[in-house]
Formats: C-alpha cells, structure tokens, sequence
C-alpha cells in the first residue's frame, strides 16, 4: 500500500470508516448480521495473513486457535456462570496458551513442513473437541448466549464489533509496519540473511506466531457473542481453511486484503447457500481456482497494476 | 487372553492398514515434493468404491483392486489435469491439493450420504481366530499380512527394480536424473498414480473394519501425517516404523485416556521435531 499516494490512502480510510458506520442503514436486518460476520472473520484472516503473507509461514491450526476461544467462552458463561468479560479475557488467554505450544513446535519447521505440522497440530485440537464429550459436549457441542442484555440488538452488536475491528485493524496495521513485522518480512524473503545480519529469528517468529494466535483468539471470543453456538465444525479444518481462503482471495501480504476477502467469501457464502448445500465443494473449487489462476488475490493484483503503471 | 496382547495386536493390525496409506502419501512427498492433502480424501474414495463394487456383486479381492485402479486414476486426473499448473511451487501444489479434498469429500457425500458403511468381507475372513487362549478377529490378522506383504513388495520394487532405481534417484536429486535423458516426468506420474493406488486399496481394506463415514478421510490424513512427519518423508522404513509408533499410541492412548486419544500422539511428534526436524529417516534435500 505504500505505493498509494498518502492522499489516496486518507481517502479510502474515511470512506471505509464511513461505510462501516453506514452499514446497518445500507444493509438493514439480516444482512447487518452478515456483515458483523464478515467483520468476525476479516479479524482471522488478517490474523492469518500476519503469518502467511507478512512471516511467510502458512499456517493451517487458525481455526483451531479462533475455536478454542469461542469453546472457551462458551464454557465459562453458560456452564459455570461467569461474567461473559472475564469470560473474553479467558477466552484470549486460552488461544494464547495455544498459540504458544504450537508456535514452540511450529516455528522449527518452514514451507511444507510448516502447514503439515500446523495442520497436525489444528487436527488434535478438532479431536479433542469431538470425544472429549464431558467438557466440550461432543458434537452436539455448547450452546447458550453470552451476550449481554445490551448487546442482544443486531444493530447494536454490530457497533460494538466494528469498534472492536477498527481497534485490532489499526493494531495489526501498526503491527506489521512496525521495526518488529518487518523483521518478519525480512525473515520471510530471506531467513540466512536475517540470522547473519544478528536478528533471533526463532524468537521473532515465535512472538510473531503468538501475535497473530492472539488476533485470532480475539475474532473467536467475538464470533461467541454473535454465534451463542460452538461445536467441533467451529474448531475443525474447514475453519482454518476458510480464513486462509479468505487471506488469500483478498491477497496474501496486503493486511488489508483480509477484509475484502472475507466478505468476499463470506456473501458467497450466503448466496450459495440458498441454492444448495454443496458450500465444501464451492470453497475447494474456489481453492483449486485461486491457485491456479490468481494465486496473488484481488488487493496483490491492484498492487502489481499500480506497479506495473509507475 | 490378557488385555495387553489385544492391544499390541490391535496397534499392529492398525499399522499395517496406516502403512498402506501413509507409504504412498510418502513417496509422492519424498519423490515429487508434493504434499498430497487429498489423500485421505483418496482413501476415502477407495473405500467407497469398493463398497459400490462388492453391492453390485464383486468379491472382496475384486473390489480391493478395482478401487485402488480407481483411485489410481484419480490420481492421474489430480497430477495431469490441476497439478501440472502449479508445477514447482509448493506452496501452491498444497492447498492445490487442499481444495481437491474439500471437493471429493463432499463429492463423496453426495454420492454415497452421510451414513456408516462397511465393506463385507469374504466369509472365511470373517469371525473370530483362536489359538490357544488367544481370540482375535480373523478379518485383522488379514490386514495385517496384507501390510507385510505390501512392505515386502514395496520394498523389492524400490531395491531390486529400475523404476525403484529411478524414484530412489529422483527422490535425492531428480535434476541430475533428467539431465541423464531420463524421463523423470513419467516416472513422476507413475508413482503418483502408485501412491493414489495404495490410498485406494488402504480405503477398502479400513473400510472393512473401521467402517467408512465422512469425516473418515480427515481421520487418516492426519494418522498419516504424523507418521509422516515421525518417519520422514520418501522414506518406506521411515513409514513403517512411524506406522508402528503413531498406531501403538494412538490405541494405548485410546486404552488409557479414552478422551485424549488424539492428544497422545502429539507428544511424541512434538519430542522428535526438537530434535530432529525431518523426522526419524528423513534427508534434507
């Protein structure tokens, strides 16, 4: 994005903040929920892209990450009664907990070797989910709301949300341009130059892989107050795969590209879904489509454009 | 019959059908650098094929081979029809791969629905085998002398055969093996075709004791994943012992904490990658 003339850049801040206050009114009743959903998701995938596009790591456990927190909340509130703020404040600190087990493991490893072993490790959490009945409810799952009395409007879950995401937007932003992400970066395109030039390259990619588990635990205990609903599916690859999707449509390395694909993929969703129940089969075709044909996605295609312009 | 026996026998019946399937996901990993995510999907695949094949009147025999024929050109399709488009990024072959599983998984849901099935096995394989004070189904000691046999001809056909000769050269350097005038192409397609088959097969023979269902087919990827990352890839040894090792814990974990049993084998997995990120056999290339 740096390629944008910084006036270009304000402009298409404001009207993305205006839009995103205008939604209710644009989109009213069910689709102002679509939207919080996409709001929801865009979190994960930007939380995914922080690894896959700006650490250059895939990582497919993401939505075991994000699961654990929404499990977690669920467990908290609506089994042993407890606040739903604490219950958000376990809830991260679970996907944090997380987050450090597998980055300990997974930072050893790079390339293939990464998203297999992210993919082992998101698996584990799946089927720990599904026969650990007693706590997790199997696959039946929790059910219960978590929402406050005052967050129970759709509208007014919405604003709440939006706040949220502007918060960890500009969070992440800041994250990625900081020295620290483009130590990432730099790991990213080349790993021997970093460790001879004297960065801690397990280090950074360790604290990078929990950065990211955290964003991703935020969108989890969030998507509790808009789903009142978590079961294995929540946990399960599908989950990962789609957030990484979603990075992926939107452009993987461009942040930012995780808004537009989750809503992308996400009012795919919706429409697809009323014509038939094959959504598996549209996001692997969808997959199968983008690796082929636009592996660089819709915002890393615009900057290659604006490139290939100057 | 003391508890233990069962279990030991039960871990190593489940390595053998574990070996069928994770050996060919190894060689198409260590031979193409290809991570095949839809190898479970295959497996699953091959199961309900064989299913389809022995209701319309197929044996048992006939069902295991039309599968793996099945499966194998599948696996043709996959590598000359998507793969080829993505050649030499890795990245991209694997969640290539990824969208392939989603697609045949829920294809498979379509063709054959949700419920469980398993696949009849001939009535000699079936009930029980007692020897001594020993009882144990016969229909897994089969499975079990299945896996030796497919270790044994895998193993001969790797060590003793010029197209073993090639994909053992291919694995360590496939530059250099093309650069000989050979065909490495070809061999490439072979040997994916060779691991779709053993996935096929792999879905009949766990068809018939651990039933097939739809989430069957994440189940043994991710078995066969650790035995992967345990064993290292494009290593037939490396797939055997990592079999043995991920079935043992896997059934003693279901035994012990039948809750966790998933948990058990990420332990270990977790031990050797500190200390040998490649895994047991594993060679950097």
């Amino acid at each position: 994005m740096q390629t944008l003339k910084s006036k270009y850049s304000l402009l298409i801040v404001v009207l993305s903040l205006a839009l995103l206050v205008t939604v209710p009114l644009l989109f009213p009743g069910y689709k102002t929920s679509i939207a919080t959903e996409i709001l929801i998701f865009a979190i994960l995938a930007m939380s995914i892209d922080i690894l896959a596009g700006y650490t250059g790591r895939t990582p497919l456990c993401h939505g075991a990450i994000f699961g654990v927190a929404t499990y977690v909340m669920l467990y908290y509130v609506t089994e042993m009664g407890g606040s739903p703020w604490v219950g958000v404040l376990f809830a991260v600190f679970a996907s944090i907990l997380v987050s450090i087990i597998f980055a300990l493991l997974a930072i050893r490893t790079s390339g293939v070797y990464f998203i297999l072993l992210t993919l082992a490790l998101g698996m584990i959490v799946w089927g720990v989910c599904l026969r650990w009945t007693s706590v997790t409810g199997g696959e039946n799952g929790l059910r219960g709301s978590v929402t406050p009395l005052w967050l129970q409007d759709k509208v007014t879950l919405y604003y709440f949300i939006a706040s949220c995401f502007v918060v960890l937007v500009w969070m992440m932003w800041r994250f990625v341009n900081s020295p620290f992400g483009l130590t990432l970066k730099g790991i990213r395109d080349s790993e021997s130059r970093m460790r001879t030039l004297g960065y801690n390259v397990p280090l950074h990619l360790f604290l990078g892989f929990v950065v990211s588990g955290f964003f991703a635990g935020v969108a989890g205990a969030l998507y509790a107050f808009f789903n009142s609903f978590v079961s294995p599916s929540t946990v399960a690859l599908a989950q990962s795969t789609e957030g990484l999707l979603m990075a992926i449509v939107g452009g993987a390395g461009t942040l930012f590209g995780g808004i537009i694909g989750a809503a992308l993929v996400i009012s795919l969703e919706n429409i697809v879904s009323l014509y038939t129940e094959r959504w598996l089969m549209v996001i692997g075709f969808m997959f199968i489509f983008m690796m082929i044909f636009a592996p660089s996605g819709v915002l890393g295609a615009v900057r290659n454009f604006i490139k290939s312009r100057q | 019959m003391s508890m233990t026996i069962f279990q030991l026998l039960n871990s190593a019946t489940f390595a053998a059908l574990l070996f069928v399937v994770a050996s060919g996901f190894t060689l198409i990993f260590g031979l193409m650098r290809i991570v095949n995510l839809a190898h479970g999907a295959l497996y699953l695949f091959g199961g309900y094929l064989g299913l389809t094949i022995s209701m319309m009147g197929g044996n048992f025999y006939v069902s295991a081979i039309g599968a793996a024929i099945g499966v194998a050109l599948m696996g043709l399709i996959i590598d000359l029809g998507l793969l080829r488009f993505v050649k030499g990024n890795e990245l991209r072959q694997v969640l290539l791969t990824l969208g392939v599983a989603f697609v045949l998984n829920d294809l498979a849901l379509v063709l054959w629905g949700g419920d469980t099935y398993s696949i009849p096995v001939p009535s000699y394989l079936d009930g029980p085998f007692e020897m001594g004070d020993v009882t144990y189904p016969k229909y897994r000691l089969f499975v079990l002398l299945v896996g030796i046999l497919i270790f044994i001809a895998l193993w001969l056909l790797m060590a003793k055969t010029k197209l073993g000769a090639l994909i053992r050269a291919g694995v360590d350097d496939s530059e250099t093996v093309s650069a000989m005038g050979v065909d490495i192409r070809k061999i490439f397609i072979y040997t994916f075709m060779l691991g779709a088959a053993l996935a096929g097969l792999g879905g009949v023979m766990g068809g018939a004791f651990l039933t097939l269902y739809p989430t069957a087919d994440s189940e043994i990827l991710v078995f066969s994943l650790a035995v992967v990352i345990i064993g290292g890839r494009g290593s037939l040894v490396g797939a055997a012992v990592g079999s043995i090792l991920v079935a043992m814990l896997a059934n003693f974990g279901q035994v012990w904490f039948p809750e966790l049993a998933y948990f058990v084998i990420f332990g270990p997995m977790a031990v050797l990658l500190a200390f040998r990120p490649l895994g047991l056999f594993g060679k950097a290339s």
